[in-house]
């Protein structure tokens, strides 16, 4: 039973976070995960799409560790889970680079897949980072929280 | 002291990483933030803002929160990481 969270500048390899996640242990029969990677264009509704070339990824030290792991626990209290891993990268991206891995195994699968899902939505809403989107035009600007992202954490409900 | 951190746009709004506050005078978040405004009354606007978030020493807090002298107080804008 493993929980653990990772906070870094460095790329994650999909197959070995796998391989670390589900190790070796046969009484997880289930295991997802998610990855998060920058896209290379805004949706933004109001304004036409910009390109983006990069994003910057801050977080505040301390609390953003914090926080994933109570993410975590809050998790483990829900659902009947072997192991969770998260990965998230801070500093620099590039268009089409990976950002977040969220994997969990669990016995079955209906803990895994809502398990994965819940700690995506509680990440997006309380885990403190913050992305900053750079443009072709060599502007950028802070993302802003998305509505949809509080109504997707709203529908676990109260926590 | 208090040491108060300003993260993300605000650090741009505010034009400052953080500050450190003497302790002995302020009992509550409303406290700080009066003191901060009035040291610099251009910040109000930024530390005003309704969907403001706040912790104290890395846990969230509502707006009625105590603070005491040693406390480490953050405030940042709503996270949007992942």
């Amino acid at each position: 039973m493993s929980f653990s969270i990772s906070i870094q500048a460095a790329d994650f390899d999909v197959g070995h976070e796998y391989i670390a996640l589900v190790n070796n242990d046969s009484t997880a029969g289930a295991v997802v995960f998610f990855v998060g990677r920058v896209r290379d264009r805004t949706n933004d509704q109001q304004q036409p799409t910009k390109q983006i070339v990069g994003l910057e990824l801050e977080h505040y030290p301390g609390m953003t560790e914090k926080q994933l792991m109570e993410i975590i626990e809050t998790a483990k209290a829900r659902w009947l889970l072997n192991a969770v891993r998260i990965v998230h990268r801070v500093g620099r991206l590039g268009a089409g680079e990976q950002i977040v891995f969220v994997g969990v195994s669990s016995a079955h699968r209906a803990q895994a897949f809502s398990a994965a899902e819940f700690l995506m939505d509680f990440l997006k809403t309380r885990a403190p980072f913050w992305k900053k989107e750079f443009y072709s035009d060599e502007s950028y600007s802070w993302v802003a929280a998305k509505e949809k992202d509080e109504d997707a954490a709203k529908r676990w409900g109260s926590n | 002291m208090i040491k108060v951190l300003f993260l993300a746009q605000l650090r741009e709004k505010l034009g400052v990483e953080g500050v450190e506050v003497p302790g002995d005078t302020i009992k509550t978040l409303a406290d700080l933030k009066f003191f901060l405004v009035k040291k610099n009354p251009q910040w109000n606007l930024y530390l005003s803002e309704q969907q403001l978030l706040t912790a104290i020493n890395h846990t969230y807090v509502k707006a009625d929160a105590a603070v005491k002298d040693g406390d480490e107080v953050a405030f940042f804008p709503p996270v949007t990481g992942g």
